[in-house]
């Protein structure tokens, strides 16, 4: 007799448990399919980290803005510094999902860490450009006025794309600068150069359109200037790789092309 | 404190937290111990000689050394007269006066240098009249750092001071005035004999807030081997180029900060309990 009734729980359990399941898987697998049809008007959702160089600030705010109204359940955060700092915080370990570079060494080294998913791809171009003060009351009209006494002149260190390349720009034009400052990012050239604190510096044709006027800038002739490339890439180690495809296939796309263009930048 | 509730222990020394606190305290331990554990890790200790007597490493620490002792000494100058007159002298406005005197301890230093731009710099309030008079330009220049870093570490010499001052025991001052000795005399030979431990632990501590400023430098000084790059700026830099490099110059700058904590601590206990106590 004592035997019979916890005999019978079991039982119990197992038939009460079996009910339960016929009555109500039917409607978790009907809820779950509902979520996921609903769901399906935009199958991209998550966060997606975007590190981008400096001089991409303006043109991948917009981009942002127009990806988000396609892709509304995605969460998009942008780190903006050096392509170099930023190559070593992904090297790091940095949660990046995408990272856009302002030069392909600087991506190389990202690529050769065996961090990325697939191969990058030139997605923008920018050339160089003489950044005066406004109004450019020191005059400069050319890479050999720069060499003039007295002239404030920052660039970047030489590890900084575009500390390379005003490097390259001023020894094709054979002329010799002491800067008085190398700036941690082109951002600093041109906060410095627009605040008035220095006279001059060598950035992006685009970083001079992102002042809107308060600083001007002087051409730089085809034959003395560098067209800086941008790679793009999806790190490998991405959480969201859908999302970080996507982003790239929007910014190679023709709405995100077009975005660049208004920046200044050109294809590559 | 500590001794009473000792006292009324059965067995003196005995006095342990509850086992919770121990042990959250134990990982906050771990949370402040881990990451300079991980950097001595990470330091390629086979090169770090070489590393650290590199031309640059060696031009930075030089830098660094000499702007940071100029803003100490600067700080004490201008500091301690700042911090009787917050501490003893009553005037309209003294609150504002107080705050507006430490707000750089609390502001983000880029702030603090874009300020000293609106100051100092070229097309600031002082810029051009500095230039016509001294012909002398701040920004990109190694007196730029200094004041950058003066900016910036002078509060910590001045709070100091003038908690000390204000835990003093005035009599001793209204002594020595009765007796004949001149304001002068009697802050020269009583308050500042007396203070000597505050005014000690505030300047180390300037000093090395001095020695670790890199928001205010890189924004109103720049950077600039030798003339602007100082010890954080290079670390900062070489992360990118060269990690190896900046690993032993984080070492170095930890190696000083915690000397300077260790020694700081005997120096302001004692201080404070021996200047802050009723002698």
């Amino acid at each position: 007799m004592a035997f019979q009734v916890p005999k019978l729980h079991p039982n119990a359990l197992v038939a009460i448990s079996f009910l339960m399941l016929l009555v109500f898987a039917p409607a978790c697998g009907s809820s779950s399919t509902t979520s996921s049809t609903a769901g399906s008007t935009d199958s991209l959702s998550g966060s997606l980290t975007v590190s981008a160089a400096s001089s991409l600030q303006g043109a991948f705010t917009d981009i942002k803005a127009a990806f988000r109204k396609l892709h509304p359940d995605v969460n998009v955060t942008i780190n903006f510094a050096a392509s170099s700092t930023l190559a070593q915080q992904i090297i790091a370990g940095a949660p990046v999902d995408v990272f856009a570079a302002a030069d392909e060494a600087t991506m190389n080294k990202v690529t050769d860490a065996k961090l990325l998913s697939g191969t990058p791809t030139l997605f923008a171009a920018n050339s160089l450009e003489i950044i005066v003060r406004k109004g450019n009351p020191s005059k400069i009209a050319s890479l050999s006025d720069l060499s003039k006494s007295g002239l404030i002149y920052v660039t970047c260190a030489p590890e900084v794309p575009i500390g390379k390349y005003s490097a390259q720009v001023l020894q094709k034009a054979g002329v010799t600068i002491t800067p008085a400052s190398f700036e941690p990012d082109v951002k600093g050239i041109v906060a410095k150069v627009s605040a008035g604190e220095a006279d001059a510096g060598i950035v992006y044709s685009t970083d001079i359109r992102a002042t809107k006027r308060a600083a001007d800038g002087v051409a730089i002739p085809a034959n003395l200037n560098v067209i800086a490339k941008y790679p793009i890439a999806a790190i490998f180690k991405s959480g969201n790789n859908t999302a970080a495809e996507a982003w790239i296939a929007f910014v190679t796309g023709t709405a995100g092309q077009s975005i660049l263009k208004s920046y200044g930048f050109t294809s590559p | 404190m500590t001794r009473l509730r000792i006292g009324r222990n059965r067995s003196a020394g005995l006095q342990r937290p509850p086992a919770a606190i121990l042990a959250i305290a134990a990982i906050a331990i771990a949370f402040f111990a881990l990451p300079f554990i991980g950097l001595l890790w990470r330091v390629p200790w086979g090169d770090a000689w070489s590393l650290l007597t590199t031309p640059s490493s060696l031009t930075a620490l030089r830098l660094s050394i000499e702007t940071s002792l100029w803003a100490t000494a600067l700080s004490i100058v201008f500091g301690v007269p700042l911090a009787w007159v917050l501490a003893r002298y009553g005037f309209p406005g003294r609150r504002i006066v107080r705050a507006l005197c430490l707000l750089s301890l609390v502001l983000p230093p880029v702030v603090g240098g874009v300020a000293l731009f609106a100051a100092y710099g070229r097309r600031g309030l002082l810029g051009d009249s500095l230039f016509d008079w001294f012909g002398m330009r701040l920004p990109f220049s190694t007196a730029g750092v200094v004041l950058a870093q003066t900016f910036i570490a002078m509060p910590f010499l001045v709070l100091t001071v003038e908690a000390a001052l204000r835990g003093l025991d005035r009599r001793t001052e209204d002594a020595a005035r009765t007796l004949g000795a001149s304001r002068w005399y009697a802050f020269r030979r009583v308050t500042l004999p007396a203070i000597r431990p505050a005014l000690i632990a505030g300047a180390v501590m300037a000093w090395a807030r001095a020695l670790g400023e890199f928001g205010a430098t890189i924004t109103f000084a720049g950077n600039f081997p030798g003339r602007t790059q100082t010890m954080p700026l290079s670390v900062y830099l070489a992360l990118e180029s060269n990690p190896g490099q900046a690993l032993v110059l984080s070492v170095v700058m930890i190696a000083i900060s915690f000397g300077v904590l260790l020694s700081l601590r005997d120096q302001w206990l004692g201080g404070s309990s021996t200047s802050g106590g009723s002698r």
